[in-house]
């Protein structure tokens, strides 16, 4: 009929799929549900802070798993604490993501030779989505991480299951 | 009160404790310049009682442990290495004991210094030395279901732990 | 046309069907996939241990009650203050009255202890006794001991 076509150039009408409603919506307020364990959480709360402040990308650190998106887990993890976190994961409430942060909670870092009780990777106990390297990595790269789990999150959809 | 005085104190009172007849020195030279780290050697039953001594006599007042450490020298033995310190006097010395891998036991000293319960239990965790008469010897920072003393020097880590592996 | 009354009710029940809607889009979109370790109670990644329900102080409660007496009070104060020039020193008065009324109330509650956190301990009375008691037994007063009271 005519009605919408190319009227609306330059004002604030546009026009989406409620695919792409859902994934703005979830992507730009990613509750994170703070796990610092070692010295990558000072890195986190450096990113929290003023200088490069990661509330600015609507990542709200709450304590409880139940009201949260994403897990950052940031620091060593001990295997006394992985079945905490695997108790954890399970108690966060779909869609749930992880952000493994950090060089230890990748692959064990510099203890995976001789720590014989380091869990050599988060991902033995849980499914990572997004992996940050660095001993720790400086507060951008935790806002790239976390800019990469906002793309993935983007491309994700309501009616077909995640990969 | 310097540590050869001590020593020779202690080897007045208790001279069958003690196993070495001079004091020793880390790394085995006693021509230092000055008196570090030097360490008495004692019979690993009758640690309790010189403890008592050391803590009760008004001379000596040792009445910080500052540090109780196992150690696996290699060759077949186990060891525990007392840092003591006196807080008035401002003197410390060193106590060494030994006892063999297979059978390791030595006294607990947790009834003269109250700090001295965690710190054998870190020992019994990581080294599997066995306190008598510890008040709760069980393990410290390990998970209470692991196999096997990890600072041992020949210890092997266990392949799965609930499931988890463990090793690289 | 729709009087003021109606012009509320369209307000209210477009209040209504706006919430109902966010909640029913909410619940078309969200996945809802429970399962036995998602459900259990959050106890910071451990086994949870004992019973949730706790037994609170008693003194949130007498908190709560005295501060909605005092909350009426306010609600009271606001149109009383909104038409206040209009009524004058009569309208001062009354309001001067009610609130001495409300203050008496509050000064003791105040001074008998029931706005302290703390349960203060009981002082147990005591008795400085004239006359000590006695019973007659075989034909002589006995003096009563605190232990052997009448069974």
């Amino acid at each position: 009929m005519g009605l919408l076509d190319q009227r609306f150039e330059n004002s604030n009408v546009f026009i989406t799929s409620l695919d792409g409603l859902l994934n703005w919506a979830r992507l730009s307020s990613l509750w994170q549900m703070q796990f610092g364990l070692a010295c990558c959480a000072i890195e986190m709360m450096a990113a929290s802070a003023s200088n490069f402040d990661i509330m600015r990308f609507g990542v709200i650190p709450r304590a409880t798993p139940r009201q949260v998106d994403v897990m950052f887990v940031a620091g060593t993890v001990t295997i006394k604490m992985a079945s905490r976190i695997k108790r954890l994961y399970d108690q966060m409430s779909e869609p749930r993501y992880v952000i493994s942060m950090g060089s230890c909670a990748n692959c064990g870092g510099p203890y995976w030779e001789h720590g014989y009780h380091v869990l050599k990777g988060v991902d033995r106990v849980i499914p990572v989505d997004v992996y940050i390297p660095g001993c720790p990595p400086r507060p951008e790269a935790l806002l790239e991480g976390i800019m990469k789990l906002q793309e993935k999150v983007r491309k994700e959809s309501l009616v077909k299951k995640r990969a | 009160m310097t540590a050869q005085e001590i020593f020779d104190i202690l080897k007045a009172k208790f001279g069958d404790a003690l196993i070495e007849t001079t004091i020793s020195a880390a790394g085995g030279s006693a021509s230092v310049g000055y008196a570090m780290q030097l360490w008495i050697h004692i019979a690993p039953e009758r640690i309790k009682e010189i403890c008592f001594f050391l803590r009760d006599d008004s001379d000596m007042q040792f009445d910080y442990l500052s540090c109780l450490s196992g150690m696996d020298y290699n060759n077949g033995t186990l060891g525990v290495v007392y840092h003591l310190a006196s807080i008035m006097y401002k003197h410390k010395i060193v106590l060494k004991t030994y006892c063999p891998k297979d059978d390791p036991h030595i006294q607990s000293v947790s009834a003269v210094w109250g700090t001295a319960d965690w710190h054998e239990r870190e020992a019994f965790d990581l080294y599997g030395i066995v306190f008598d008469e510890h008040p709760d010897l069980r393990r410290l920072l390990l998970p209470d279901d692991w196999e096997g003393h990890p600072l041992r020097k020949d210890y092997k880590v266990q392949e799965f732990y609930h499931g988890m592996k463990v090793p690289y | 046309m729709l009087t003021e009354f109606g012009k509320a009710l369209i307000f209210l029940l477009l209040g209504i069907i706006f919430v109902v809607l966010g909640l029913l889009g909410a619940w078309l979109c969200r996945p809802r996939r429970p399962y036995p370790e998602k459900i259990t109670t959050y106890e910071c990644g451990e086994e949870p241990v004992g019973s949730a329900w706790i037994r609170l102080n008693v003194r949130f409660y007498v908190i709560a009650l005295i501060f909605l007496v005092f909350d009426v009070e306010v609600v009271v104060l606001f149109p009383w203050a909104l038409v206040y020039r209009q009524f004058g020193l009569f309208g001062f008065l009354e309001m001067a009255v009610f609130l001495v009324i409300l203050f008496v109330g509050y000064a003791y509650v105040w001074l008998r202890g029931d706005l302290d956190w703390d349960k203060p301990k009981p002082e147990i009375p005591f008795i400085k006794r004239m006359i000590v008691p006695t019973t007659e037994v075989d034909g002589k007063h006995v003096f009563i001991d605190d232990d052997e009271m009448v069974e």
